[in-house]
């Protein structure tokens, strides 16, 4: 099939205006501080439910097996509970999935 | 102590964030090319959005011949969430940063930048956030170019591998706040439950994820917010 090259950029612009204005619109509205308390409750809590909901469950599936996935999870859950830093929390998980596809899995 | 938030500690906080970005943004060179986008629109797509989910469906659909209408909508529930997570961000900056510099620096306001942002202590200024969008911008071009050229050449056990590591840093993320702050722990525990809910309950798992993010942050945090309502100091 051949691509229309417009319909193909025009669309790349809808989708790149659409995220942009998403992100701008709150962030250059709200300059002032919200007194309201439930609201400054709500939007402190915000970030922890969005990474929440983005991680559980969609991380078990995220590699080629349950295993090497829930394996990884909980390397990254323990590393982090012991306070390493973001990078080293990430590389443990992607080097236990590493692993345990490597040997863990033909094993079986 | 408190550490100062300078551009170089916002470029230090984004070397991870920038890793992470190498793998999934790596994923979707790979697919965009497979579908056959010529290279120069695939860097353009990744370049002007800054985002995963909503790039990887926006692009399957430009694919397949959807309307504009349905990329306009399929764009805007995915990215939905960002409305949320820019409101909170507003809270966090300095008041005095102006309204072109807010505008400049939402372009930014990615998942993990975001998050990143609100876990420093007090008012961030533009600087820091500056800083720490640049290395995670860098490594989501990078890993798309990578990834549209040479699709293929990295073994499938790479791939599957590097794909947790954006979960390795939302669990870095998160965790040490939960040990500490209860709410924090309560917050977590039921969003992640309520999008289990939307995942494995039947009709329910039609809902597209953009939907199901927006759902589960409004309730989690609205039911932190009845019970643990933040006070002044622990706020900032």
């Amino acid at each position: 099939m051949k691509l229309d090259m417009i319909r193909v950029l025009l669309s790349v612009a809808i989708m790149a205006g659409v995220t942009y204005f998403l992100r701008m619109l709150p962030l250059t509205v709200f300059r002032k501080k919200i007194e309201n308390n439930f609201v400054r409750s709500f939007l402190a809590y915000v970030p922890y439910a969005v990474l929440a909901a983005m991680t559980i469950p969609d991380i078990f599936f995220s590699t080629s097996s349950l295993l090497s996935a829930a394996l990884g999870l909980a390397a990254a859950v323990l590393l982090s509970y012991w306070g390493k830093s973001l990078l080293i929390v990430a590389l443990g998980a992607v080097a236990v999935v590493f692993v345990v596809e490597r040997l863990l899995v033909p094993l079986l | 102590m408190r550490q100062e938030l300078t551009f170089l500690k916002g470029l230090k906080d984004g070397i991870p964030i920038c890793l992470g970005y190498l793998s999934v943004s790596f994923t979707f060179g790979m697919m965009a090319a497979r579908g056959g986008l010529p290279l120069g629109i695939i860097q353009m797509i990744s370049m002007t959005n800054l985002t995963s989910a909503g790039q990887f469906a926006g692009t399957a659909l430009v694919l397949s011949g959807g309307a504009y209408l349905e990329v306009a909508v399929t764009t805007l529930v995915i990215n939905l969430r960002y409305m949320l997570m820019s409101l909170s961000l507003s809270q966090k900056l300095e008041p005095s940063m102006p309204r072109w510099e807010r505008a400049l620096l939402a372009f930014g306001n990615t998942d993990e930048i975001f998050a990143v942002a609100m876990q420093q202590k007090g008012y961030i200024n533009g600087k820091y956030l500056l800083g720490l969008i640049v290395l995670p911008y860098v490594g989501w071009a990078a890993g798309t170019l990578l990834g549209a050229t040479a699709f293929g050449a990295l073994p499938a056990s790479a791939v599957s591998a590097l794909n947790i590591a954006i979960y390795g840093m939302f669990i870095a993320i998160v965790v040490p706040p939960m040990r500490k702050l209860r709410p924090v722990l309560f917050t977590v525990c039921i969003s992640a439950f309520i999008s289990c809910v939307f995942r494995f309950v039947p009709g329910l798992s039609r809902l597209s994820s953009g939907w199901v993010i927006i759902i589960c942050a409004i309730a989690a945090s609205a039911l932190a917010a009845v019970r643990y309502p933040v006070d002044e100091e622990a706020a900032q």
